[in-house]
């Protein structure tokens, strides 16, 4: 009797200790069942995947960019225009370089031509959304994301993107960035 | 095999260890079901208390007693010591006084174990209870204990986390035991299908917290290292989800819930065809109804948490998977109204509690249908509506049926009657008390009183004055069983070897009270 006791105790013990690995096995399935039917995706874009690309028109956008007089700073696009349809997703990028010989911290206004595109110009990751700073010298290449909405007036085929980089004001330091709102 | 020697050692009639440490060091399922049933009985006066420090507060709208977080920490523990510290160990309480009796069995299978999975629960009880005097105070998140409110609180919330652990080590140690009992140590000629129900609903609970209780101790175990080891499974700021909590912790817990009240099942299947002096109607389908339960009880979990945003798919699956339990369910409850049918019954307290129990647990499975239809979950979700349902099958279903069991096995047990007036009054005072308490929280969940708050609008005043008032009949009616227990234990009238007139079962060939050894040698089944 005490023989087969102790093999229903070890296979039972082996089931526990199966059942304590499932629970932390849980962990990646749980992600997978996410991924696998995607649900819980709360953290991408949600305009992105709602925007139907409307290939009936090609919009061309023009990209500019300013430093407010006294940032010492160099700032222009990688390119200067572009064609694409509106509700397509966009990555274009701007170069900035610090020609100081110290760390400034800047902020980049956007505008824009016409200035009702501006409600259209969906952007979703932006350099002007915090405040940038530049060690000395330094040189940086920065990204724009955006959707250009569908729903634009379709007798807008030319926008023109422009961003004026201002000097904050603010010493820069690495621990402490400046709460500036961001604009966008 | 140490354990099989110190059983054999126990067997011999040395000098018994006594006082304290008789009880520290026993090995006896007697003692052991015993110690489990005090347990209990204290646990249930402390997690009593709180509940009626609630309800007093919630005698009013606006705050008078207490400070709203002690408020939270008094729902909190109310929950996790009425379920771990009183409905468990009671069962698990019955399970050693009358499983290896109800088998022909002379004691557990691993005695040495046994005293271990007992002692652990003081232990964890202590963690849970003295939290209360930590600072910050016991945990209040919910006995849920959802993140991300549980990977914020204080030092409690890491003792409360080590007491889950210890109650789960100690759960699993039993249920190795029990299920290790009944497969290995039942009496010659007692075929599985020949088992007593309340031994078969038990070997199937004891399953369900072996596969259970291990992805607890899982999901505290991510939430221990949360909060102190710097991972991320349930922190969001880390790209954590503590959806995935409600998940994992709600796979557990669903299953749980039938551990609540399977035993209950077991027991009232012993305790109806005693008093309607029949044979239980439907054996076979008892046993395949608990089984289908239990199984379906692993894809249900997720209408717990309807309104996390589930797809439609998912909430349509569990909705009606959800239904699908009340069918099983329902057979049993068929069975046991049949079992009545044309019985000569008696009705003696345990029966009275058993048919009490059949009644209102099946209110609060009628209440947990409603809960199953997803659109209307949305609305009811942390309302009291959901109150309601799970103490009609907390209160009304396990609990009355460990009351109908404690009454039905006390004079084998003790050896004495016990006092049938005080029972009747103790039953009547209950069952009233208990309805008056959760039947109008029905009425308040529907109005839109959300749960675990300790304030409310004035227009719920009326029906929370109304279960205020149930709630102190019902708890004080407590101290009368109180007085019943200690009645029994101390005289009364001479039981007979088989107590009821209409009981069954090899339990009632052993004198009463038992014997400190009983079936040493085994008896034949035939």
């Amino acid at each position: 009797m005490a023989i087969g006791n102790t093999t229903t105790l070890t296979k039972l013990l082996v089931v526990a200790l199966g059942m304590f690995g499932f629970g932390f096995a849980l962990v990646p399935f749980y992600y997978k069942i996410c991924e696998v039917t995607g649900i819980n995706s709360g953290d991408e874009q949600t305009l992105v995947k709602n925007t139907q690309v409307d290939t009936s028109r090609w919009v061309t956008l023009e990209f500019d960019a300013n430093t407010n007089a006294g940032l010492p700073w160099q700032f222009k696009p990688k390119q200067r225009m572009l064609k694409v349809h509106p509700g397509q997703l966009v990555q274009v990028e701007y170069e900035v370089v610090n020609n100081s010989d110290q760390a400034i911290v800047g902020q980049a206004v956007p505008s824009y031509g016409p200035r009702r595109a501006a409600e259209f110009f969906k952007k979703i990751e932006c350099f002007c959304f915090t405040p940038q700073t530049l060690a000395a010298g330094e040189r940086r290449r920065m990204p724009v994301l955006f959707v250009l909405d569908p729903a634009m007036d379709k007798d807008v085929n030319t926008v023109t993107l422009s961003y004026t980089f201002f000097d904050t004001g603010i010493k820069a330091k690495k621990t402490e960035l400046p709460q500036v709102r961001p604009h966008g | 095999m140490s354990d099989a020697a110190h059983a054999h050692d126990d067997h011999g009639h040395h000098a018994h260890p006594t006082g304290i440490m008789r009880w520290l060091t026993t090995t006896n399922h007697k003692d052991i079901g015993s110690l489990y049933l005090f347990f209990a009985l204290f646990m249930l006066f402390v997690a009593g208390s709180m509940a009626l420090l609630i309800r007093a507060e919630l005698f009013q709208p606006g705050l008078q007693l207490v400070h709203p977080d002690f408020f939270n920490q008094l729902t909190t523990m109310h929950g996790l010591i009425m379920i771990f510290g009183v409905i468990m160990p009671a069962f698990s309480g019955f399970a050693n006084w009358q499983v290896p009796l109800m088998l022909g069995a002379p004691d557990m299978a691993f005695p040495r174990m046994n005293n271990w999975a007992f002692w652990l629960l003081p232990v964890a009880g202590f963690f849970l209870l003295v939290s209360f005097w930590l600072p910050g105070g016991a945990v209040a998140g919910g006995w849920t204990m959802y993140p991300p409110l549980f990977i914020q609180g204080g030092i409690s919330y890491d003792l409360t986390i080590l007491a889950v652990h210890i109650m789960g080590l100690s759960s699993i140690m039993g249920s190795i035991n029990i299920i290790t009992t009944i497969l290995n140590m039942r009496a010659p000629g007692l075929t599985l299908m020949k088992m007593p129900l309340f031994v078969w609903t038990w070997l199937i609970t004891a399953y369900l917290l072996i596969a259970t209780m291990p992805v607890l101790a899982g999901a505290v175990t991510m939430l221990l290292t949360d909060r102190n080891f710097g991972t991320h499974f349930f922190n969001a700021a880390g790209g954590g989800d503590p959806v995935m909590f409600q998940h994992i912790f709600w796979f557990f817990a669903h299953p749980e819930v039938y551990i609540l009240i399977l035993p209950a099942f077991g027991i009232v299947s012993q305790v109806i065809p005693t008093f309607a002096r029949k044979p239980l109607f439907g054996y076979a389908s008892m046993v395949y109804a608990t089984a289908s339960i239990a199984v379906l009880s692993f894809i249900v979990w997720a209408h717990h948490m309807f309104t996390v945003g589930m797809p439609v798919t998912a909430q349509l699956f569990f909705m009606f998977s959800t239904m699908l339990i009340a069918v099983p369910t329902g057979v049993k409850v068929f069975n046991w109204v049949a079992t009545m049918w044309k019985g000569s019954m008696t009705f003696e307290t345990p029966m009275l509690f058993a048919i009490a129990f059949v009644c209102l647990f099946t209110i609060g499975g009628f209440s947990g249908l409603v809960l199953a239809i997803a659109p209307v979950d949305i609305q009811l979700h942390d309302t009291y509506y959901v109150v309601a349902h799970f103490h009609y099958v907390l209160v009304s279903g396990a609990l009355f049926a460990i009351f109908a069991g404690l009454y039905y096995w006390l004079p084998k047990w003790t050896g004495h009657m016990y006092n049938e007036t005080l029972g009747k009054w103790h039953f009547w005072l209950s069952v009233i008390g208990m309805n008056i308490v959760f039947f109008p929280m029905h009425f308040l969940g529907l109005a839109g009183m959300p749960r675990r708050i300790p304030d409310y609008a004035l227009q719920f005043t009326e029906f929370n004055q109304i279960a205020t008032v149930g709630a102190f009949i019902f708890g004080f009616s407590q101290l009368i069983l109180l007085t019943v227990v200690l009645k029994a234990i101390k005289g009364g009238e001479k039981a007979t070897t088989q107590v009821w007139e209409g009981a069954e079962g090899l339990e009632w060939t052993v004198p009463s009270p038992a014997p400190y050894h009983t079936f040493e040698t085994a008896p034949v089944v035939k």
